[in-house]
């Protein structure tokens, strides 16, 4: 009876968690995989099995590649100024100040709001005719006219781009600054006092003890970034819609765009999209040391 | 696994910092650099402030209003706050707290449990269990949605369970990582010591280890309610059938776009409705969600 008992156990106490994540997380993999070779007609209907037709399909896609880069760009770039930005921020809120808990309270905003909201009110705020940017700009003397093609911000790819990158900053560096304000703070003070005695000065003592001891705060929050905003739909769904034409679209968006059409090709996008999380999935397992944390 | 420690954790870090003598004019030097440190945070939190000010201020324009180039309207009406609910928006909200209602309530059931036996057990797949659960953490619907779309329109659940099985299908690592820290840093012998007493298994779970692991179940569960509330793609892709009623907030919001004009005084109206009590939520657990979010990679 024990070892019946031994081996229930686990099923029981463990086995519920197991079965919502493969129901959830697993099977739609399976899924996934099976529709990007499956011919499937505009209602969902299967008209069989059709090889890596969807895979060519999508290659010869006009806008394939100009997709394909500016995911790299969109991805790298805002990752990027993310992390630049959160060092600073959170060597700022690592100060003690009066009302500090305040300030942070105004950080966390964006993390909390939905992300579609934020973007709607970016769309908003980057209306030609009345958007408090372009306000702002118009009283600077920077802008000339409302209505005028350089107050479309998001009627133009390029600035639409550089405006959502924007979004996206504004949207990680909550996260960003607060995984660094907590690898900050595990970074003992008597280290600094160490250093103190020996003349270190701020940059020097910055340069040498803190990015130092930063660096698996900053290797996991950047990993964390690259997945959120590599798979960032919400941004680009709500400021241009991936377009004009697919203009300002990621592999994310048009995925879901090419769903519309033909979900054994957007299938064939999700896989690619999978195989790219599951690479950066690989370094996140290397970089956390998850062996150690297990045991 | 280390401990992750529920207590202020600023405390600690003002005290570690050496303390200098007290000279007058260094600590003129420094009242003059905390004034800086002050003013430019102050700053940053007003600019991080700024879109959410703008979304109450259009949320308030009177009609004849919106389109006008200033930054502050002359007037201010609560009119949209009112008028929404002739939209439909009660439903709406009404299916959002069911399905983040019922994710969190499902994620409970089920990480808890588990969190708690692998930080108790050393069984065989223990290790893979957790691989598994830190693996799934990195995916996200959207890397899959083609799968899911596909495998619940066959499975042909109501959209508001299938909704709550995939957002607590996809919160769930996040619970189990920072319940099994906690469950971990709580030792087996207070425990066993409650046992002595008289207590039985299950009796020490809930009386001694469940109140000491209140700050992580906290945070797992709020944590799930907001993301599950705040969820967009796989509500967008699977309530499209949906009564525009029963669809939840953020489709709902997202409606208020149509095709030649959009509504932009409910929009931002309905959205501060949404967020509101969500970021009070956030709030209260702001300083534990990292080490959940990094699977304790970061403390």
């Amino acid at each position: 009876m024990k070892s019946l008992r031994q081996t229930a156990a686990p099923v029981l106490w463990v086995g519920p968690a197991v079965a919502l994540i493969a129901v959830v997380v697993l099977w739609p993999v399976v899924v996934m995989l099976e529709s990007s070779i499956q011919h499937i007609g505009g209602e969902g209907f299967v008209a069989g099995y059709n090889g890596v037709a969807n895979y060519l399909k999508l290659f010869a896609e006009p806008a394939f590649l100009g997709v394909l880069g500016r995911t790299v760009l969109w991805t790298v770039g805002v990752v990027a100024v993310t992390m630049l930005l959160s060092l600073g921020l959170a060597q700022l809120f690592d100060q003690a100040f009066p009302l500090r808990r305040v300030a942070r309270w105004a950080l966390i905003l964006p993390w909390a709001c939905s992300v579609m909201m934020t973007a709607l009110i970016f769309r908003w705020m980057l209306d030609p005719h009345s958007g408090a940017i372009n306000v702002v700009l118009h009283d600077l003397g920077l802008l000339d006219r409302f209505d005028s093609p350089e107050a479309s911000w998001l009627g133009n790819p390029a600035t639409a781009f550089v405006w959502m990158m924007v979004v996206a900053v504004f949207v990680s560096l909550p996260f960003s600054t607060y995984a660094l304000l907590a690898g900050l703070q595990s970074i003992p003070g008597d280290i600094y006092e160490a250093a103190a005695l020996d003349g270190a000065n701020g940059w020097r003592r910055y340069a040498t003890i803190t990015l130092p001891l930063l660096r698996p705060a900053i290797l996991v929050a950047t990993l964390i970034n690259v997945i959120n905003v590599f798979n960032s739909f919400p941004i680009i769904w709500e400021m241009t819609g991936g377009g004009p034409g697919y203009a300002t679209s990621t592999t994310t968006t048009f995925m879901v765009a090419l769903k519309q059409g033909d979900v054994g090709e957007s299938a064939a996008m999700s896989v690619i999209n999978f195989a790219l999380v599951i690479v950066i999935v690989l370094i996140y397992l290397r970089v956390t040391r998850w062996k150690e944390q297990v045991d | 696994m280390t401990a992750v420690t529920a207590s202020p954790r600023t405390a600690a870090r003002e005290t570690g910092r050496p303390e200098l003598p007290p000279r007058s004019r260094r600590s003129r030097s420094r009242t003059v650099k905390t004034t800086i440190v002050a003013i430019i945070a102050y700053l940053v939190a007003i600019v991080f402030v700024l879109p959410y000010a703008e979304m109450f201020i259009v949320a308030g324009r009177t009609p004849a209003e919106l389109l006008d180039q200033n930054l502050l309207p002359k007037s201010f009406t609560f009119s949209n706050f009112a008028s929404i609910w002739a939209t439909g928006f009660g439903g709406n909200l009404q299916t959002s707290l069911l399905v983040a209602g019922g994710a969190t309530v499902l994620v409970f059931l089920v990480a808890l449990p588990a969190a708690y036996y692998s930080a108790r057990r050393r069984f065989r797949g223990r290790t893979l269990f957790l691989l598994l659960v830190l693996a799934t953490q990195m995916f996200q619907p959207a890397a899959m949605l083609v799968g899911l779309q596909r495998e619940f329109i066959d499975l042909g659940l109501p959209t508001i369970v299938s909704l709550i099985l995939i957002n607590a299908g996809f919160n769930l690592a996040f619970s189990v990582w920072i319940l099994n820290a906690f469950f971990s840093s709580i030792p087996v012998e207070l425990e066993e010591a409650a046992m002595v007493d008289g207590l039985s298994r299950f009796g020490a779970l809930m009386r001694i280890t469940i109140p000491l692991a209140m700050p992580g179940i906290v945070t797992a569960l709020i944590f799930t309610f907001i993301s599950a509330w705040n969820e967009f793609l796989v509500a967008l892709t699977l309530s499209l059938a949906s009564d525009p009623d029963q669809r939840p907030l953020t489709v709902a919001i997202n409606g208020y776009i149509g095709q030649y004009s959009v509504d932009w005084g409910h929009l931002f109206a309905g959205s501060l409705i949404a967020t509101v009590p969500v970021i009070i939520l956030f709030a209260l657990i702001e300083g534990r969600v990292v080490s959940g979010l990094t699977a304790g990679a970061i403390k």
